[in-house]
């Protein structure tokens, strides 16, 4: 029986639990309320019967997902050390590599046996035995544990257990499940990133990368060929993804408070209305979409507007794709300072109107300063938006690793070098892969300080009018 | 209201007393106002309200909750433009002048109309920032130093500087609450106005800061013109030289403070005042 049969026949068996379990609780209140006098009964507070239904499916379902978990992390080794008992007894001769050995039969198809020898042919045969005997075993442990539990928590359920507080701790317990898997996921990728990282560092030295101006991640296959001396200076790379952001940023900050000074002080509330969840549309474009906006539209327009006042502008310009990326953050500043100047408190307002202040000498004095901390916050996430963004870069900003401060030059970005590290069939032991880890680790730093910056400046802003 | 025989004749009498009772007007008035109406979209909030405030007096405007007297407030400096729905119709003359003329810039009205809030409402700025603040957008000195004493005058006149006067530099929003309420009345005396609106100004603070702020208020009085909300019948008695008495958007009676509290004229004035409703 597959896992996916067992796992419908358990919640079968928990549905059933959850009705009998409710209709036993029901029975003994029917019973309770025909003996007491009305008087009595108005006063008595009774748990739901329902509780005691999802205590019930809960005794039937949990102990046996947590024996069918056990099982299926322990059935694979069982299984190998098995077949390699059968192998050293049957006197197989494997060669040097018994994993690979092992690797090979595994990937046997039963239905095209032809060319295999006969050896292998009997270890598969084996190998296909025990898993049978394997899976019979789980469905018959699991069923039989959860129709055991079925009936234990049936009668287990009485109208004394304390069965509302039960489901609140089982409700308490799936969601810290829920939360630990996200955070659980996060150290996962942290550390797998770290120990790449690390490999790579074994090979490259940190300095070299972190100081090196020189980026061609080309290693040589033969030791004659030309042109493929590595270097891994990340240095332009850091130097491409900062000129992006700061001419993303350029676009984003100024455009984005203005929108959001216009539709929280100056806009009508019907305008607002409109023009909000349109601007928070731009967040909710694809980044491919910006992409070739970019490099089919923005980047050839950039191009020959250069050439028309005599400018040599790259046609993957670093100012292509900063527009658009800019055009694409915009939503991050103007939402979140939006929020932040509407949260400053009307008294600010009519203090300074009633100073005789105008609306706009309000807004620079009074609203703008008040609101600066959480207007950096936002502007620091779509910041850490901008750094991290991949998809404008790869099509619109091009691969050469250019060390150049020019916004009408090509540059690449750190993400767009992870990005044509990895792609296509790759070794996962050369310095060329590994650099793309190291890549994603300082990137994933960067972010993360700038995240943490970000989050400080806007708690501090928090506390300002508590 | 105690029960539903005094809510039929309170509104009996409301019906029969169209009119307001006692001396509305009076000579040499600051302010003059002759049949207000304000609306909030359908509502309407006030209804025909004609009221006077002299020159150098303190005038307290007291009623129950929602009976209009701090939207009537907000009326005399046009802070009620901030919000859309209202609608204010009627004649408020100021020395004379509309205050609801086309040609009157509100922004300058509130410059000679100035207002203290319910809540301290300090910027999150320094002490000498807050009261700067009017005198720089206004233009009201030439150089640093004329500032410097203009805003020590303010918060000398406040009563304020002798406790902040070490540490100028530091958040208005790190003084207690009585303090920053005098930090606002500073700040509103630095912009020099002839009139000053507090809306419940000391409903915020503690029995002490609220005696320092009457005690202000007494002393500001003989330079400007004070307008007053409040909600405390001891205050108003303490700090005005005359009472209007608002229920449900109309002004019921106007008088001196005196003859107010002891001798009211008029039957919901009353019982207003000796707490049978409110």
């Amino acid at each position: 029986m597959t896992v996916s049969a067992i796992l419908f026949l358990l919640v079968l068996l928990a549905a059933f639990s959850y009705f009998m379990g409710r209709q036993k609780i029901h029975a003994v209140y029917q019973q309770q309320r025909q003996n007491v006098d009305t008087n009595v009964r108005s006063k008595a507070k009774f748990t739901l019967p329902k509780y005691f239904g999802y205590v019930a499916a809960l005794w039937s379902l949990v102990p046996a997902l947590l024996v069918l978990l056990v099982i299926e992390i322990i059935d694979e080794p069982i299984i190998t050390t098995q077949l390699t008992d059968y192998m050293v007894q049957s006197n197989l001769n494997v060669g040097n590599n018994f994993d690979l050995y092992l690797n090979e039969i595994q990937n046997l198809d039963a239905n095209n046996l032809a060319d295999v020898e006969h050896a292998k042919i009997k270890v598969f045969e084996k190998l296909n035995h025990l898993n049978k005997i394997a899976s019979t075993a789980k469905s018959v442990i699991v069923l039989a544990l959860a129709i055991l539990m079925t009936i234990f928590g049936l009668k287990k359920i009485t109208v004394g257990i304390p069965a509302r507080q039960y489901f609140e701790k089982a409700i308490e317990i799936i969601l810290l499940l829920a939360a630990s898997i996200a955070v659980l996921t996060t150290v996962g990728i942290v550390l797998s990133v770290l120990f790449e990282s690390i490999r790579f560092f074994g090979e490259i030295p940190v300095v070299d990368f972190m100081f090196g101006t020189q980026w061609s991640p080309q290693t040589a296959i033969r030791a004659d060929q030309v042109g493929s001396s590595a270097a891994f200076g990340a240095v332009p790379l850091f130097i491409g993804t900062m000129l992006i952001s700061f001419v993303a940023l350029t676009v984003a900050v100024p455009l984005g408070l203005m929108s959001a000074i216009f539709l929280s002080e100056y806009a009508s509330s019907g305008f607002r209305a409109f023009a909000k969840p349109v601007l928070e549309i731009l967040a909710g474009i694809p980044t491919v979409v910006y992409g070739f906006f970019a490099a089919l539209t923005v980047a050839p327009f950039i191009r020959e507007l250069g050439q028309s006042i005599g400018l040599s502008v790259a046609s993957e310009s670093a100012l292509a794709a900063g527009l658009v990326m800019g055009i694409m953050i915009i939503p991050f500043v103007s939402s979140l300072a939006d929020d932040v100047i509407s949260a400053v408190p009307q008294a600010m307002r009519e203090g300074s109107l009633g100073l005789g202040a105008t609306k706009s000498e309000t807004i620079v004095k009074v609203l703008i300063p008040a609101a600066l901390p959480g207007i950096v916050g936002g502007v620091l996430l779509a910041a850490s938006r901008a750094i991290g963004e991949t998809m404008i870069v790869v099509m619109a900003a091009g691969l050469a690793a250019n060390l150049t401060v020019n916004p009408l030059n090509a540059v690449t970005t750190v993400t767009v070098q992870i990005v044509t590290l990895l792609t296509g069939d790759q070794e996962f032991d050369s310095a060329k892969t590994l650099a793309a880890f190291a890549l994603g680790l300082m990137l994933f730093l960067t972010t993360l300080v700038l995240n943490i910056i970000a989050l400080h400046v806007v708690r501090k802003y928090r506390e300002q009018y508590d | 209201m105690n029960n539903n025989t005094d809510q039929k004749t309170l509104d009996s009498m409301h019906a029969e007393h169209g009119k307001t009772v006692g001396q509305p007007f009076c000579q040499d008035a600051k302010f003059s106002t002759r049949n207000v109406d304000v609306f909030y979209a359908d509502n309407q909030a006030i209804y025909d309200v004609s009221l006077d405030m002299g020159k150098n007096e303190v005038i307290a405007l007291i009623g129950p909750s929602g009976c209009g007297k701090s939207t009537y407030l907000r009326c005399l400096n046009r802070m009620n433009d901030t919000i859309d729905i209202c609608k204010v119709t009627g004649q408020l003359l100021l020395d004379g002048q509309d205050i609801y003329a086309k040609d009157q810039d509100p922004v300058l009205l509130r410059a000679r109309v100035g207002m203290v809030f319910q809540k301290p409402n300090p910027f999150p700025k320094s002490i000498y920032d807050n009261v700067a603040y009017g005198p720089r957008i206004h233009g009201l000195t030439s150089n640093k130093a004329e500032l410097d004493d203009l805003v020590e005058e303010s918060l000398i006149k406040a009563g304020l500087f002798k406790e902040v006067k070490d540490r100028l530099e530091s958040p208005g929003t790190g003084l207690s609450g009585g303090q920053q309420q005098r930090l606002c009345i500073a700040r509103t005396i630095a912009v020099q106005p002839e009139v000053i609106l507090m809306d419940e100004p000391a409903s915020a603070l503690d029995p002490i800061a609220t005696a320092i702020i009457e005690e202000l208020i007494s002393e500001l009085r003989k330079n400007y013109t004070i307008v007053i909300v409040t909600h405390s019948m001891q205050q108003a008695a303490r700090v005005s030289q005359r009472t209007a008495y608002f229920h449900l958007g109309k002004l019921i009676e106007v008088g001196e403070t005196n003859q107010i509290f002891t001798n009211p004229a008029h039957d919901l004035t009353e019982k207003y005042i000796t707490g049978r409703f409110g």
